[in-house]
């Protein structure tokens, strides 16, 4: 499958390799990965709640509106749910194209929506307590280079 | 109709999704009716600028029509990636 929504890990360098391995034409692979930061510090964990059934549907649908927007010959979307301490990776993206201006064009539009367009929440468990992460107005306004 | 909830919407209201019966007609007028349901619906619900609907699993807008509609999904805006 190349949209996975999981709570299980993954590895990039695998994941990297096996899309690699798959594409047929492609002068170039992009990927993205996003991890778990501390941003204010004490971070325990982060807890990515999500949707299901929606988040596997918003996710492909992102991903084959990539397919149809810019030239690429595959795309891969990995996310995960579920309890991440700090440095797991989150997500990861991987665009393939002949060129490599579609392939990181068709990552950053696959990020932008992914980040505020999937039905994810992330909340911080810290020393102290925790806290739902606000979206942010830059996410949004992110999608409005794609319009 | 099924009506489900997610992050703080679903601590607030202390549930995870609802069985409720309803005639209304559109996202706004269910709203309003969940509201009436107890503290904790009308503090979730206090500012609906702040929330996104999904009818069936789709993005929708709180002017959205319910007929036929079999799952309703209020959240805060996403925050993936």
């Amino acid at each position: 499958m190349t949209t996975r929504i999981q709570s299980e890990a993954f590895d990039v360098g695998v994941e990297v390799e096996a899309f690699t391995a798959a594409q047929a034409g492609a002068g170039a692979v992009v990927s993205f990965t996003g991890i778990v930061r501390d941003v204010a510090g004490g971070l325990r964990w982060m807890e990515l709640e999500h949707y299901p059934g929606m988040t596997e549907a918003a996710a492909e649908a992102m991903r084959q509106e990539a397919l149809t927007r810019f030239s690429l010959t595959g795309a891969l979307v990995i996310h995960r749910y579920g309890r991440l301490p700090p440095g797991a990776p989150i997500m990861m993206v991987a665009t393939a194209a002949p060129h490599r201006g579609d392939a990181f064009a068709a990552a950053e539009f696959l990020m932008d929506w992914l980040k505020s367009r999937a039905p994810f929440w992330k909340k911080e468990v810290t020393e102290t307590g925790e806290s739902w992460v606000d979206a942010t107005d830059a996410d949004e306004e992110a999608l409005g280079r794609w319009s | 109709m099924n009506v489900r909830y997610f992050a703080w919407l679903r601590e607030r209201i202390g549930a995870a999704s609802e069985e409720i019966e309803t005639g209304a007609p559109t996202v706004g007028a269910l709203v309003d009716e969940l509201r009436a349901r107890g503290e904790g619906h009308a503090s979730a619900f206090a500012d609906t600028r702040a929330l996104r609907v999904a009818v069936d699993q789709q993005l929708a807008s709180f002017d959205a029509p319910l007929a036929g509609v079999r799952e309703v999904a209020f959240f805060p805006p996403m925050t993936g990636g």
